[in-house]
């Protein structure tokens, strides 16, 4: 029982630590600090799935853990360093939205979290559901920093919280997806921000700069 | 094995071109892989009007006749693009706009998006076709951003950025849908099987699915160039090369649709009828309803065809809400009848941009009277794209229609025929201002070469054909209809 409840306590320790990465990540302003950020939320993620590996003796846990400190806390980030040194001004010189009122949203769309994910606690029994809404407020933030922010470093930082809040939501709701699709998901993500650094490469050489405000000739 | 060799062949076909090179004669691969997708497809399906599914197992594949109906729409569309590529990829590395290395690029890529469309349309279970979905945009960004100008540049940031967060939505859905089928005792992987799904649909708990079919739908829809999630679309397919805007038009957003139709299907027994139809719905008419009053003021025929592959699309998925036997009948074969027309559209706006150096409206006026064979070839296909018979969207369109209204969505109808009037007469005017009046462009006459006219002949034809005669589609599309009707 008492490594039951201290299993718990870790949970919403490295749950926690997820959505307090994605507030970091709204609230610092350079790219550096923001990548830090995200190496936080991918250890947290990490631990998530280790700790219920642990505690459910599920061995492909560990091997998810595993795969996520490489993936999100090693790699992802040292792709965003290499783009960071592109755009050495760094974050948002002029924010769409300024960092106060960013914070204020986090907190709105956190507590709208915990509404939509309703149905899902009052259904299914558990510590790691209770856990689920830090997930769903990750995602909301990622999708608030995308909208918001018009660089491209922090429209991939968006994208990455979004992808850090679904990867939580999905360890905690059914302790891990079988690992074929988890392996194909964590994939998908890191071709995907391969992809970005392609394209925004191609971006700092033709406009000498990360902003995408620069490119705004398509439109009705 | 049959199964297995759909999903390999345009792999093998991309594998070999990456070995090789580029040649002058290597699109040719990709178009022969690509013809014996569609015969395979066509065995496949007539394999289980006979009741015997497919299936690989441990490749988590399975052809069932709805695959196997997708598989020969991308065959025959993907035919229609390969064989466009041949002449796209010559002039491009003849005038140099192209290194030989970016053809080999774009060759093996090409090939590639489509094994991945295959393999959504083929995977036998929900989270093999999320992964082969999400893999068609990391396939295509590269394509869309192929001509390397500034424009392809931003349309392909675009389409990248909007596409994944779309996808991402999609795959907390299945999670969410997974929790489901855990909940009530599947195990595994066989909780994301679309067989297993569909036999325990009743089971499932109301509350969690709800939850997953409204990310799913918001998802998947983004894909298929639904509102809310819709403004990737006319970037990309204006700025991608022809014969790639054929294929994503033409079948990519068909894939998307493919994928909600099977939700559907899943989340109907366990919510009952009225919030998938709801939520579909909304998301039909408002796509419908901005894509026609988009049309209106477009200057350039790539991006007004693009609006309107969002309009077909909102029709396509109004006829999705329906869901009755008559409307997912005239939703499949929709489906093939829009591939075909859009993909000879674009392709044949690739044909202008390849002599006229454009493809505005107005600069690219009197195009019958300069290229008679071009022109002739763009009238029948935007008639085909209007609706007029013989050509099979005629005959799709009256059927959605009448589906959907015996489905009980009269108002649906009368407000999505109010936004086909709009969609027709600006799409009717656009068409007589670069068929007829002459404005731009000097009137000299452009001889079109032949090799140029005729896959977009054949195109034109098979629509017709389809239009005409209902061998040999209509035993598989009535058991493809059967899989999934609600």
């Amino acid at each position: 029982m008492r490594s039951d409840s201290l299993s718990a306590a870790l949970l919403a320790l490295t749950s926690g630590l997820v959505l307090l990465g994605a507030a970091v990540a709204l609230w610092r302003r350079t790219a550096r600090g923001i990548v830090q950020a995200l190496r936080v939320q991918g250890f947290a993620l990490a631990g998530t799935a280790v700790i219920l590996g642990v505690q459910l003796h599920v061995a492909l846990l560990l091997v998810t853990g595993a795969l996520l400190i490489v993936v999100k806390a090693f790699f992802i980030p040292f792709l965003l360093r290499r783009l960071v040194r592109l755009d050495p001004t760094g974050g948002e010189s002029d924010p769409v939205v300024n960092v106060p009122a960013s914070l204020v949203a986090a907190v709105l769309l956190t507590l709208a979290a915990f509404v939509a994910t309703r149905p899902l606690v009052q259904v299914i029994h558990g510590v790691p559901i209770t856990l689920a809404p830090f997930g769903f407020a990750t995602v909301l933030i990622g999708f608030f920093v995308l909208v918001a922010r018009r660089r491209a470093v922090s429209q991939m930082v968006g994208l990455l919280l979004i992808d850090n809040g679904i990867g939580l939501v999905a360890l905690l709701l059914t302790t891990g997806v079988p690992l074929l699709v988890e392996l194909g998901g964590t994939l998908d993500v890191l071709l995907v921000v391969v992809v970005l650094r392609v394209l925004a490469t191609r971006m700092h050489a033709e406009l000498g700069d990360l902003d995408l405000d620069a490119l705004r000739e398509l439109h009705d | 094995m049959t199964a297995a060799l759909i999903v390999t062949m345009p792999l093998l076909a991309s594998l070999v071109v990456a070995l090789m090179g580029w040649r002058r004669w290597t699109p040719f691969i990709g178009l022969g892989a690509d013809a014996a997708v569609l015969m395979v497809g066509f065995i496949g399906a007539f394999h289980d009007l006979h009741h015997r599914v497919l299936i690989l197992a441990w490749a988590n594949l399975r052809v069932d006749s709805l695959s196997a109906f997708m598989v020969i729409v991308i065959g025959t569309v993907s035919v229609l693009a390969s064989w466009g590529s041949v002449r796209y990829l010559r002039h491009e590395v003849d005038q140099e706009a192209s290194t030989p290395r970016r053809a080999t690029q774009y060759s093996v890529l090409i090939q590639l998006f489509v094994a991945m469309m295959l393999l959504a349309v083929c995977a036998a279970n929900t989270g093999i076709m999320w992964v082969a979905v999400e893999a068609t945009t990391i396939t295509t960004t590269f394509l869309v951003g192929h001509r390397r100008t500034r424009n392809a540049l931003e349309a392909s940031w675009k389409y990248i950025v909007i596409c994944s967060v779309g996808i991402a939505l999609a795959f907390l859905g299945t999670i969410v849908l997974y929790l489901a089928a855990e909940h009530a005792g599947g195990t595994s992987l066989h909780a994301l099987d679309w067989t297993w799904l569909s036999a325990h649909a009743h089971s499932l708990n109301p509350s969690i699915v709800r939850m997953a079919f409204a990310l799913l739908a918001l998802g998947y829809g983004a894909k298929v160039g639904l509102v809310p999630l819709h403004s990737w679309l006319p970037d990309a397919h204006s700025q991608a090369p022809a014969p790639v805007s054929a294929l994503m038009s033409g079948v990519l957003l068909s894939v998307a649709l493919y994928a909600l139709l099977r939700f559907k299907a899943i989340a109907v027994p366990s919510v009952g009828e009225m919030f998938p139809r709801v939520l579909l719905v909304v998301m039909a008419l408002s796509s419908l309803i901005l894509a026609s009053l988009m049309l209106v003021g477009q200057r350039d025929l790539k991006r007004a065809l693009a609006y309107s592959s969002t309009e077909h699309m909102g029709l396509m998925a109004l006829a999705a809400a329906a869901g009755g036997p008559l409307a997912i009948t005239g939703l499949l074969l929709h489906m093939l009848g829009h591939g075909l027309a859009k993909s000879v559209l674009f392709l044949s706006a690739g044909e202008m941009l390849i002599d006229d150096g454009t493809t505005e409206i107005i600069a690219a006026g009197g195009l019958l009277a300069r290229r008679p064979y071009l022109g002739g070839v763009v009238a029948l296909a935007l008639g085909a794209l209007l609706g007029f018979p013989p050509f099979s969207l005629f005959i799709s369109e009256v059927t959605m229609i009448r589906g959907e209204v015996t489905d009980h969505l009269v108002w649906a109808v009368v407000i999505s025929l109010i936004a086909m009037v709009i969609a027709f007469s600006a799409l009717a005017t656009h068409g007589r201002h670069l068929l007829i009046e002459a404005r731009g462009l000097n009137a000299s006459r452009v001889a079109t070469s032949r090799s140029a006219i005729v896959p977009l002949a054949t195109g034109l034809v098979l629509c017709a054909f389809i239009g005409l005669s209902a061998w040999p589609l209509a035993s598989i599309l009535s058991a493809a209809a059967k899989l999934v009707v609600s």
